[in-house]
């Protein structure tokens, strides 16, 4: 045991004499949440829209009035008629352009049906998409609540509701993303690169012909680096909850404790990197390349799992990153429990024994 | 007891055989060299005594453990250094010793202790607080060779210890050695220095894998005819 805290002070002294690896420990987790959060967003604040109110009655004005109450929309100009509308988007100001037909509140309730035109500048699909789903949710809602006034249910429409990120906000993405990404980057590639070190200067050698047995050898240099880690992910859940607004819904003790098992499966992936190369070069590309790159693109981070096709969804069941943003964002967006999860979690079980059966074997080749 | 008693020890990796049956003892206290050209197969054979390797045959007893089955007690009772920096640059000197002294298990006290000597003996006391990285190659490895013996080992495997250094540290290095050994300490070292050689007290030489001469310098030389152990080493290799 006192051989082991030696080991592992000794590792501390390498970490933090490191000007490099401290930037990577804990200047990347700041820059790339904040980053994520503020910067790289798909979420629309004060879009400029159109209007062309052709009723002007109650009805219509408090409908304009709705979709600019929220800080999502904000009129940049009043059209007075349809020809005018394909000139707005032209000039490039305006993203969407609102169109209420003459006689909209009567129509409404004598009718019983009412429409409101929408109109998207799809040359970016991806915010058209958000508008468009914004404004829908808006105008839904105003339904509802006009609805109310008579009691009576004048129309049937789909309601959308965007459960559990209401307001779509896309850091609540990129929070489990980055986290995930930096608990695996921090955990595989530093453990990797530090093991490829003692054998490239040497002194592995030495270690291995001390006393010390072999897993605690590698136990010494991992350990240090699952409290940096587990620290890492205080700090991200902390900049994500006081920052950006994310909730965590579920239980504090599961969350840390399934973060706990996904640095695990970080580290045991790392130390596997690190049988198989002898040169602190190689494992970094090896960690960069093979890990990060596939997981960036494949864990459903960034692209969609369910828009892939067959076989890159297949793929994405070999990431262990996929299952983990799974984990995080049943917990923290859904409160989920072990119960929802349990197969996401006994998946990162089987992965970790999985690495370090094969890191075991790797190590045992290598010596005799 | 010899401290290292070997017999028909042999090691292969498939069907190469780099260690062929090779069979010496080395007393207490003496000065072992081990010599061969790259490749004779010496790293292999020390590894295989520092419990590193497993052998594929024969027998091997290091400070009276057998190699196979007490490779833990073997590894207790041995000191090691390599040509590469056994040393740990971003560490401090202090901390070097202390880290080393921990893994080998010697408590506190013991360690300020050593720490004490070891600094007095080669008047480091002024670089205590110095990384390693900061001193002078010569330094580095006096202070390797004294962390490699720090737990007091009855044996110190020394595998090309002086590469790279210049002739009159190598000496001042070798003087390290000398004392050690007076204080009956089993030095057993490779080198590919000839004139070190002639600092041992006995050599033996490996070619492909066998020990193919093994005496004191002087009767080396004698046997061969030659003036150096530098000619010894050439006739042994040329007439194979």
């Amino acid at each position: 045991m006192r051989q082991f805290f030696v080991f592992a002070r000794k590792e501390f002294y390498h970490i933090f004499r490191d000007k490099r690896t401290l930037l990577i420990l804990f200047g990347m987790p700041v820059v790339q949440i904040i980053l994520f959060g503020f910067a790289i967003t798909n979420e629309i604040k004060n879009a400029d829209i159109a209007v062309l109110d052709q009723s002007r009655d109650y009805y219509s004005t408090r409908l304009v009035q709705k979709l600019t109450a929220g800080g999502y929309f904000r009129i940049d100009r009043r059209l007075q008629s349809h020809r005018t509308i394909e000139d707005a988007f032209r000039e490039g100001r305006i993203k969407m352009a609102v169109v209420i037909p003459p006689e909209f509140g009567q129509s409404f309730f004598h009718l019983k049906k009412a429409q409101v035109q929408l109109l998207a500048d799809a040359g970016d699909p991806n915010t058209a998409t958000t508008l468009i789903n914004y404004a829908s949710s808006i105008i839904g809602n105003y339904q509802q609540e006009l609805n109310g006034q008579t009691q009576l249910p004048l129309t049937i429409d789909t309601t959308v509701t965007m459960q559990y990120n209401a307001a779509l906000k896309s850091v609540f993405l990129f929070v489990p993303g980055v986290m995930t990404l930096i608990l695996l980057l921090v955990s595989a590639m530093m453990t990797s690169i530090t093991i490829a070190r003692e054998k490239e200067l040497g002194t592995m050698e030495i270690l291995l012909v001390s006393p010390l047995p072999p897993p605690l050898i590698v136990l010494g240099k991992v350990v240090p680096y699952i409290v940096l880690s587990f620290i890492n992910a205080l700090m991200i859940l902390a900049l994500g909850v006081f920052l950006f607004g994310m909730p965590i819904r579920g239980s504090m003790v599961l969350l840390l404790m399934e973060c706990v098992l996904f640095v695990l499966t970080s580290l045991s992936l790392g130390i596997l990197i690190s049988t198989v190369t002898d040169k602190q070069q190689t494992a970094m590309m090896a960690s960069m390349m093979g890990l990060l790159m596939p997981t960036t693109l494949l864990s459903g981070f960034i692209f969609p799992i369910e828009s892939m096709p067959l076989p890159l969804q297949w793929l994405s069941n070999l990431m262990p990153a996929k299952w983990f943003i799974i984990i995080l964002k049943d917990i923290m967006l859904k409160g989920a429990g072990l119960e929802v999860i349990w197969l996401q979690t006994l998946v990162l079980c089987g992965m970790t024994l999985l690495f370090v059966a094969m890191s075991i074997r790797n190590f045992k080749t290598r010596l005799s | 007891m010899q401290p290292i008693v070997t017999n028909a020890l042999t090691k292969k990796f498939g069907d190469f055989t780099a260690t062929n049956a090779i069979t010496f003892e080395v007393k207490q206290g003496e000065i072992f060299g081990f010599l061969g050209a790259n490749g004779a197969g010496k790293t292999t054979a020390m590894r295989m005594l520092c419990g590193l390797l497993r052998p594929t045959s024969g027998e091997a007893r290091v400070a009276g453990y057998d190699v196979y089955t007490q490779a833990d007690k073997v590894k207790r009772n041995i000191g090691y250094m390599s040509q590469r920096f056994s040393l740990y640059e971003d560490l401090k000197v202090k901390e070097n010793i202390r880290f080393y002294g921990g893994i080998y298990g010697l408590g506190n006290e013991a360690i300020r202790e050593k720490t004490r000597q070891l600094l007095q003996k080669l008047e480091m006391e002024a670089e205590a607080d110095l990384l390693v990285s900061a001193l002078p190659l010569g330094w580095k490895q006096k202070l390797a060779f004294s962390v490699a013996i720090l737990h007091d080992p009855s044996i110190v495997f020394l595998d090309e210890p002086t590469g790279g250094v210049d002739p009159i540290t190598r000496r001042q290095f070798w003087d390290l050695i000398y004392e050690a050994a007076s204080r009956g300490v089993t030095v057993f070292v490779t080198t590919h220095y000839m004139d070190e050689a002639e600092y041992c007290d006995r050599v033996s030489i490996m070619v492909d894998g066998r020990i193919q001469a093994l005496d004191t310098p002087r009767q080396l030389k004698a046997q061969f005819g030659a003036d150096s152990m530098d000619d010894v080493f050439l006739k042994l290799a040329r007439g194979k």
